[in-house]
């Protein structure tokens, strides 16, 4: 690790400061992705400026048909908040499915959309239920977020403050892990919102992605037979030494098969 | 106390200090002005060293050295050497090309150190370590055998021509060609031993601390046998004097083999620090562990068995490329020749084996002794095929083992490779893992699997191992540098309590507790009065350490040839004391009586009588301590039978392990809770060999690509079962214990029965380890197993 400036705001308004007069700042909020790139220094950020005293962008709140979570809240609380189990179950399934307990005890649902990391596992709600990412500046739409790998839509100095999950009909999340990091190696989101169908693949390729030819099929007939025989190309999917294209398009099929069983409950 | 004995489920008496965080382990001593060593590691697997520019590292914050090959060579430092030479067909020793501490003209592996930095923190040699420039000539790497033995391949070595170490034979050629002359069937296999990462979960780690006053040295590692390391960088290494040099293997977080060797960072640390007349300190990190740990297996083998039109065996053909790495660590050479071709005969009395191995250097981190190291990769061999043959005649796989074990009214047995197997019951440990595993009802489920559309099978697995190997002249006869006995001291204080020393080391397998239980057992001394002590030259007599499942086999007959000296004087102070003749001294369990009489006096007194002797035999020293050096008879073979039964998900290709019998014999059993921990932890270990674990480097860069925990599969809890472990007791005849040996059969037995699983349910043997879903998918989609599924 090389040394940085620590800074931790207490407000929106100071962080955008910080970040604005730093050199080369980042800001970092359960840091379970820049800690280990920083010990491995693999980055040398002059400065980081910690989210997680901002107050405002804690919390989980569920109304008018749609749970808000804000963006430093851990993983751990959405797997085991009462209002996203009731709401959403697939979410809190997703978020007590990520990496493991001191993970989920310190990774935030805000850093892990922000960092959209291929094998991450929120990108899929986002995408998936359709949700809007609020930052400090503007509304995001799901599909505009993720633009590719490591890439969103944020603009510099832009801090996500919460996302707003609508309430689907049903949904399901399913995950094959890498054996190894037990990252998703193939993750799909399904869920039947009020706008129709949505089928979100993490982990198998660059960036998140839909399935427009999955949608269409579970559109006609909500069930995993519906899936029967949809290809997904092996060309746009993720290779390496735990799973070729190939392997990785055969798997979206069945994962997707077990998210919407999931989702049948 | 009538429970801690000898065959007592005793607790560990180490585990509260683990538990509760007070182990000491390398990393946890520091000295007094202690620097910190960083190595500059190659990023390329082969390369020639154009220059190396040091200038700015050495003007860096904190620095206080910067050694590069050319220190090295000014200094004329020994290069780390191998400590058993293995002889080729002609009869010309082993290739074993230089291996300096840094490189000094050539890398030849990524991770190869190229410069160390001496500084005040690790973060600033760091930073300097940054700051070296090397100008590198890269070179077109070889990294896996079979290309590095075609004509025309990179050459690793100028002196090792062809990249070969060697090319050995053992066995009897003819009768093998004999054999398969009037063979009625013939099996043959081709099968790959994976590269293993040892992974302990403690990394290397080393303080160099030299004293000018008193012109001695002490190094503090992370070792399994800190004399032999002593004797290594004593003799051969650094050129320094035995006495002044003083090695301490504290605390040692798990090794598998991989802390027996002498390694360049420690030897550089002990270098550096008698350099600056200040302690250095180095500690690996995950990834230099990756890099620079010496890797294991690593075999690619073709086997042919010959057999009768009943299935009897007539006839084994091996023929084997084992990776050597870079360079030639320190036990390399008699891993895939005397640990490996030895064991070929299995449990069964085929007559005619014949084996070659060639040994082969390549662009890869050094390959040397893993848990069970050259017999896992033999066990691996013989199941595979037998299984092979029996699928091949549609015999029952464990009808055709049964047809050719070696019968138990005939040991002593004399195998067709040099053995002679001690003792063993190998049918009824079958039969006892065949009830357990419910092997007669495996058609139901396999039926009830594939309702649901999965695929099942069952394996067998039946190992035989050697373990304590011994004696000492036929390991030397055989090209060991070593002898293999082991030592131990029994140390009585005046109060009654105990020292035990032995030469071996514990690191994890529980020794401070059997070895405790034995001395308690013999010497009737309560467990809370007996202290092991090891890992220190200088307090320990010469001892040869821990490998190789030798420790209770050897060390502890050692320790019961110690306790019958304590007992003979013991005799006859009691004597004295009762006012006998010695030979009327009878002693059972810390009572010393007179026999025909109710005089007694208890081991305590014998004790403080002996430290305090007031009324004491004239002719007799005073003090009560023993010395013993024990060198075995032979080798103990522990043998047993593991039964896998898995379930693989046709549609993903995850295996699921549905079942797991092992019924192993290890002769004796000192602490049966110990034991099973050692069974579990082997068959853990072999489980990940066989569905999890593998090294894989890049074949056109050599790049490590499995250089992290990421990537690098180890087992996780959740990837394993319930393991259903029986044991059968037939006493090794040979030494006073009557113990085998158990730490590696797990190990060596789980991935032929996994493997055999696997093969069974999905119908081919074309598959190789490690068989994750991926792999399996492939053989799916290969064999149309899916169909059903879908």
């Amino acid at each position: 690790m090389y040394a940085f400036n620590y800074h931790r705001p207490a407000s929106l308004a100071d962080a955008a400061k910080l970040l604005g007069g730093a050199s080369d700042g980042k800001f970092i909020a359960g840091g379970q992705t820049l800690l280990p790139t920083l010990k491995n220094r693999l980055a040398s950020p002059s400065d980081l400026v910690d989210l997680t005293g901002i107050a405002e962008l804690g919390g989980i709140s569920a109304s008018g048909g749609a749970v808000s979570i804000g963006a430093i809240t851990k993983h751990a609380a959405v797997a085991t908040s009462a209002d996203v189990k009731k709401a959403i179950p697939a979410l809190a399934k997703l978020a007590g499915g990520i990496g493991d307990p001191q993970v989920r005890n310190m990774g935030t649902c805000g850093g892990s959309v922000a960092n959209n990391d291929p094998a991450a596992d929120y990108p899929a709600a986002v995408v998936g239920l359709n949700a809007t990412v609020h930052t400090n500046k503007r509304k995001i739409a799901a599909d505009a977020f993720f633009t590719g790998l490591f890439e969103t839509a944020l603009e510099e100095g832009e801090i996500i403050t919460k996302i707003e999950f609508p309430q689907p009909k049903r949904a399901g999340y399913e995950k094959f892990r890498n054996p190894a990091s037990r990252y998703a190696m193939v993750g799909v989101f399904v869920a039947e919102t009020a706008n129709g169908i949505r089928v979100a693949v993490t982990g198998a390729g660059p960036c998140v992605f839909r399935h427009t030819e999955m949608e269409a099929a579970l559109g006609k007939s909500f069930s995993p037979d519906a899936l029967k025989g949809i290809k997904t190309d092996p060309a746009k999917m993720n290779s390496d030494i735990h799973g070729s294209g190939e392997y990785r398009a055969h798997l979206v099929g069945v994962v997707a098969k077990r998210a919407v069983q999931n989702a049948l409950g | 106390m009538a429970n801690q004995g000898i065959g007592q489920a005793v607790r560990r008496k180490e585990d509260f200090r683990f538990i509760t965080g007070q182990g000491h382990y390398t990393d946890d001593i520091n000295r007094p002005g202690q620097l910190y060593a960083v190595f500059l590691r190659s990023p390329h697997a082969f390369a020639k060293i154009r220059s190396i520019n040091t200038d700015a590292a050495r003007k860096m914050p904190g620095v206080v050295a910067v050694y590069t090959g050319k220190d090295v060579a000014a200094d004329k430092v020994g290069g780390l050497i191998c400590g058993w030479t293995v002889k080729d067909k002609q009869g010309n020793p082993h290739k074993a090309p230089r291996h300096d501490i840094i490189a000094i003209d050539h890398v030849r592996h990524v991770g190869d150190q190229v410069a160390v930095v001496i500084a005040r923190s690790t973060s600033e040699a760091r930073d300097a370590c940054e700051a070296i420039e090397v100008d590198y000539d890269v070179l077109a790497p070889v990294t896996d055998v079979r290309s590095a033995l075609k004509p025309g391949a990179p050459q690793v070595h100028a002196d090792a021509p062809g990249n070969l170490c060697y090319d050995w034979e053992f066995g009897d050629k003819a009768s093998t060609d004999q054999a398969f002359a009037k063979a009625a069937h013939v099996t043959k296999i081709e099968l790959v031993n994976n590269r293993l990462s040892p992974n302990p979960m403690e990394p290397r780690s080393a303080i160099g601390e030299y004293d000018s006053g008193t012109d001695s040295t002490t190094v503090y590692t992370t070792s399994q046998n800190p004399h032999v390391i002593r004797l290594i960088l004593c003799a051969f290494v650094l050129g320094l004097p035995e006495h002044k040099v003083r090695v301490i293997a504290p605390d040692v977080g798990g090794g598998f083999g991989s802390k027996i060797f002498n390694y360049a960072e420690e030897t550089v640390c002990v270098w550096a620090a008698r350099k600056l007349k200040k302690p250095v300190k180095w500690t690996s990190d995950r990834t230099e562990a990756f890099l620079t740990d010496a890797h294991g297996r690593d075999h690619v083998t073709h086997a042919e068995l010959a057999l009768d039109k009943d299935g009897k065996f007539l006839g084994l053909r091996v023929a084997t490329m084992a990776n050597m790495g870079a360079y030639l660590s320190t036990f390399a050479s008699a891993v895939p020749t005397y640990l490996y071709a030895l064991l070929l005969a299995g449990q069964y009395t085929t007559p005619a084996i014949y084996a070659e191995v060639k040994a082969v250097f390549t662009n890869t981190t050094p390959v040397d002794a893993y848990r069970g190291a050259g017999r896992p990769e033999a066990t691996y061999v013989v199941e595979r095929i037998v299984e092979a043959a029996a699928r091949e005649l549609k015999m029952d796989p464990a009808e055709i083992r049964r047809r050719n074990f070696v019968p138990v009214d005939a040991f002593p047995y004399q195998t067709p490779v040099a053995c002679v197997y001690d003792s063993g019951q190998y049918a009824k440990a079958l039969d006892e893992a065949m009830k357990m595993a419910d092997y007669a009802n495996f058609a139901k489920r396999k039926a009830e699997s594939a309702r649901k559309g999965n695929l099942r099978g069952i394996g067998i697995c039946a190992y035989i191992e050697a373990c304590g190997i011994a004696p000492s002249a036929v390991v030397g006869s055989l090209g060991a540098g070593v002898g293999l006995w082991e030592s131990a001291q029994i140390r009585f204080n005046a109060t009654g309590s105990v020292f035990v020393y032995t030469g071996s080391h514990s690191h994890g397998q529980g020794h401070e507790t059997t070895f405790a239980q034995i001395v308690s057992d013999k010497l009737g001394v309560p467990m809370e009065n007996i202290e092991v002590v090891h890992g220190d030259t200088a307090l320990v007599p010469m001892g040869m350490g821990t490998y190789g499942s030798r420790s209770l086999a050897v060390g502890g007959s050692a320790i019961i040839r110690a306790t019958e000296k304590i007992i003979d004087k013991g005799k006859k102070i009691a004597a004295h004391l009762m006012e006998a003749s010695v030979d009327d001294v009878a002693y059972d369990k810390g009572i010393f009586s007179v026999k025909g009489t109710d005089k007694q006096v208890p081991m305590a007194q014998i004790a403080f009588t002996a430290y305090v002797p007031h009324n004491y035999p004239a002719d007799l020293e005073p003090g009560l301590e023993a010395s013993a050096f024990y060198d075995p008879a032979n080798f103990t073979f522990p043998a047993g039978v593991h039964i896998a039964e898995v379930e693989i998900d046709s549609a993903t290709g995850v295996t699921t392990i549905a079942n797991w019998v092992a019924v192993d014999d290890f002769g004796n059993v000192i602490n049966p809770m110990i034991v099973e921990g050692q069974v579990h932890g082997g068959i853990a270990q072999g489980i990940g060999q066989a569905m999890l674990e593998g090294v894989v480097y890049d074949p056109k860069s050599g790049q490590l690509l499995t250089a992290s925990f990421n990537d690098y599969c180890m087992p996780r809890a959740d990837d394993l079962p319930s393991y259903k472990v029986g044991m059968i007791e037939t006493p090794c005849p040979h030494n006073p214990l009557g113990v085998k040996g158990c730490g590696e059969a797990g190990a060596i037995a789980a991935p032929a029965a996994l493997m055999n699983a696997i093969t069974d349910a999905l119908g081919t043997e074309d598959i190789n380890m490690p068989a994750t879903p991926q792999n399996v998918w492939r053989v799916i989609q290969r064999q149309n197993l899916a169909a059903a599924a879908e």
